[in-house]
């Protein structure tokens, strides 16, 4: 049986995801946790995804890539992706990859909530 | 504040090990009392250097080993990984923070560990790097 990676909660018509790992790391669980969030806009036809960071603690490149495909898919197909939540180490590899000028990126949850 | 860690290691070309090994790393630091912010540092910048060696070194090829070798003492670590691959030119690498490359999914590895890392050295023909960390000041805000 495969492990719950991550968490979604609906407030409104935005889907609210949690990631249950502090540790967003080896590649195959990146590649699980990417096939979560694109069934997300793929097959359950979510456009507005809040991506909630506050549980994360580490994440590496091969974690950057995915989100880029995922922002990248829900632009293709008219939606929005948001981030939040974010700690200060992960937000320094968002700056200097300078991510945080392609990917929007708030706060916290209320913040985001009231960004789309 | 005690003794140097010495580790030395030759790892199969598997990605379960690199967690194993930042496990090792993290409480090695953790020992000697290195902060959050540099724990971090070093983490992303081993995670990286190994899934590089890993799979792009090595092409997860069973049969090639990639050698690891760390020092922890109280102000420093530093840490040798070397695969079988045939190496890379790092200087040759295009900058992932250009505007025609700003949307590419991957090739941000080693620009971020030169970004955490005090030192990072490509050895021989790039199939080897060295790279190390100072212990960072307490962080005032804590």
């Amino acid at each position: 049986m495969s492990r719950q990676r991550i968490t979604v909660e609906d407030v409104g018509d935005v889907a609210v995801v949690q990631f249950v790992d502090k540790k967003i790391l080896d590649e195959q669980n990146i590649q699980l946790i990417g096939d979560d969030l694109f069934k997300l806009v793929d097959e359950l036809g979510r456009r507005k995804l809040l991506l909630n960071f506050s549980n994360v603690d580490f994440m590496s490149s091969a974690a950057l890539g995915k989100l880029i495909r995922l922002d990248q898919r829900m632009k293709a197909v008219g939606g929005k992706v948001i981030m939040c939540g974010i700690s200060k180490d992960i937000m320094q590899v968002f700056v200097l990859t300078k991510l945080d000028k392609i990917l929007k990126i708030v706060k916290d949850e209320q913040t985001g909530l009231s960004s789309f | 504040m005690g003794n140097t860690i010495h580790t030395k290691l030759f790892v199969p070309s598997e990605l379960e090990e690199v967690r194993r090994i930042q496990d090792d790393i993290e409480s090695g630091l953790q020992l000697k009392q290195f902060g959050d912010s540099d724990l971090f540092a070093v983490k992303l910048a081993v995670e990286e250097a190994l899934v590089n060696a890993i799979k792009h070194g090595n092409q997860l090829d069973p049969a090639k080993k990639v050698f690891v070798q760390y020092t922890i003492d109280d102000n420093h670590f530093e840490i040798r990984i070397k695969d079988e691959g045939a190496g890379f030119d790092p200087t040759d690498l295009p900058d992932p923070t250009a505007d025609d490359f700003l949307e590419r999914p991957c090739g941000r590895g080693v620009m971020l560990i030169r970004s955490f890392m005090s030192s990072v050295d490509y050895v021989g023909n790039g199939n080897e790097v060295v790279m190390s960390k100072l212990k960072s000041e307490p962080d005032p805000e804590v």
